[in-house]
């Protein structure tokens, strides 16, 4: 296990006080919070800084973190001493307002020094984490469980199906909650959307009392494609053309997530002109469209003939301002 | 331990085909009871359909399945920043206006 510096986390000294810890992390967190952020790696970085935070804005458990971290260099494999925390004891934690919907899932160094971590928050682990349906002692459902799923572009306009690994926190006859993997095989629903939902129904906590099992929830997320970019259902590619295909029209072969196309480029084409594939965005109905956008690429003039064909375009088209647009 | 002898899971697109009781989307969405109902007072997520505007119960109420990730968004804003839920709901209309002028920035059209 690896010791982790806390304070190097959030960027403050040692000896920071509650107030400038908060206040490092409140920049951090607006910085990184994966809601918030388009900082590539948000989501690890927050949970990092969360983590720092949890650790030490309550004063027990920056108590106990700087005990063992004074006999600790960072980076180091970790072990904490066998009984290290008997003199430490755990208030609970404090008035953290509204909670719930959390899925952070802390190191296992926060977890071995401070027990599970904000999953607690939301009253989600142990007994707590069961909703009675009944009130009273009858049967309890299962919570529900959350995760991301990361998929492939090519996976929501074919449908596919995929292997996944999920950390669940399951709970013991002793009501002690610990993270079990298991492997589930799901389909990937043809034109499913970034950021949308799939429920998987009864793949949640465990139920108790012939209670029914709770559902488990993905969130879809594409990962970053080398030329295909989204929005919503729609789809769109840069298209490289040469300034006489822009200026003369051609018939070229583009890409598609369904593989090659050949696509008139209409004379007379500017740079930025969008060609729409009308219904070959993600499958649906309707269907999203795909774009073309155009680019237009300037060869370098590298030969004596090059520079002559360039020199004739100036001459030929003297009159020609494409910076007319500028003058006031 | 491995599942993959099962048949595949089918995931069901939860904005598309799933609609939601009160007490379904609180338990979905980790929310209490009391902090759903300020986030429909807050106009955070609605009820659709009839209950819009009339007296039913919570109980009568549903939801599209688009409640659950407002809802959810809603209480990691609430939980993270320390943020009250009209605070959170300005961020979450911040956000949304954000995304829209991206899309048409990446779309290339004039932002006007």
């Amino acid at each position: 296990m690896e010791f982790k510096d806390y304070y190097a986390a959030l960027g403050v000294e040692r000896s920071a006080t509650h107030d400038e810890i908060k206040r490092a992390y409140r920049k951090l967190a607006r910085k990184y919070h994966p809601d918030v952020s388009k900082e590539p790696n948000a989501e690890a970085k927050f949970k990092e800084v969360a983590e720092a935070h949890e650790a030490l804005i309550d004063p027990e458990r920056r108590a106990a973190y700087d005990d063992i971290s004074r006999r600790q260099a960072s980076g180091q494999a970790f072990e904490p001493p066998p009984g290290w925390d008997s003199g430490f004891e755990y208030s609970g934690r404090g008035g953290d307002g509204m909670s719930g919907g959390g899925d952070a899932d802390f190191s296992d160094f926060f977890e071995s020094l401070f027990g599970r971590g904000r999953g607690e928050r939301g009253g989600r682990s142990g007994h707590e984490g069961m909703r009675r349906a009944g009130g009273g002692a009858g049967p309890v459902q299962g919570v529900d469980h959350h995760a991301k799923v990361s998929i492939e572009l090519r996976d929501s306009y074919q449908g596919a199906r995929r292997t996944m690994s999920l950390r669940m926190p399951v709970v013991d006859a002793q009501g002690q909650a610990t993270l079990r993997e298991r492997q589930l095989e799901v389909t990937i629903p043809k034109g499913v959307r970034e950021g949308q939902h799939l429920r998987l129904t009864g793949q949640g906590a465990a139920g108790r009392g012939g209670g029914a099992a709770g559902d488990l929830y993905l969130e879809i997320q594409f990962l970053p494609h080398p030329l295909f970019r989204l929005d919503g259902r729609d789809v769109s590619f840069d298209l490289p053309v040469s300034p006489w295909e822009a200026a003369l029209g051609a018939t070229v072969t583009a890409p598609t997530p369904d593989g090659p196309v050949q696509l008139g480029v209409p004379a007379g084409s500017s740079q930025g002109r969008k060609l729409r594939l009308r219904g070959k965005g993600l499958p649906g109905a309707p269907p999203g469209d795909l774009y073309a956008v155009i680019t237009i690429a300037v060869p370098s003039a590298a030969s004596g003939p090059q520079t002559v064909a360039y020199q004739t375009l100036a001459q030929i088209y003297a009159g020609y301002d494409p910076r007319a647009s500028l003058e006031a | 331990m491995t599942e993959s002898h099962r048949p595949p899971l089918l995931g069901i697109v939860v904005e598309e085909h799933v609609v939601f009781t009160f007490t379904a989307l609180c338990r979905a969405s980790g929310a209490d009871a009391a902090q759903l109902l300020a986030m429909v007072g807050e106009g955070l997520i609605e009820p659709t359909g009839a209950a819009i505007g009339t007296s039913l119960s919570p109980d009568d109420w549903q939801f599209s399945g688009n409640a659950l990730p407002r809802a959810r968004t809603a209480l990691r804003l609430v939980r993270d920043f320390e943020l009250n839920l009209a605070g959170a709901a300005l961020v979450m209309d911040l956000l949304a206006e954000i995304d829209s002028l991206r899309s048409r920035l990446q779309s290339g059209s004039r932002v006007r």
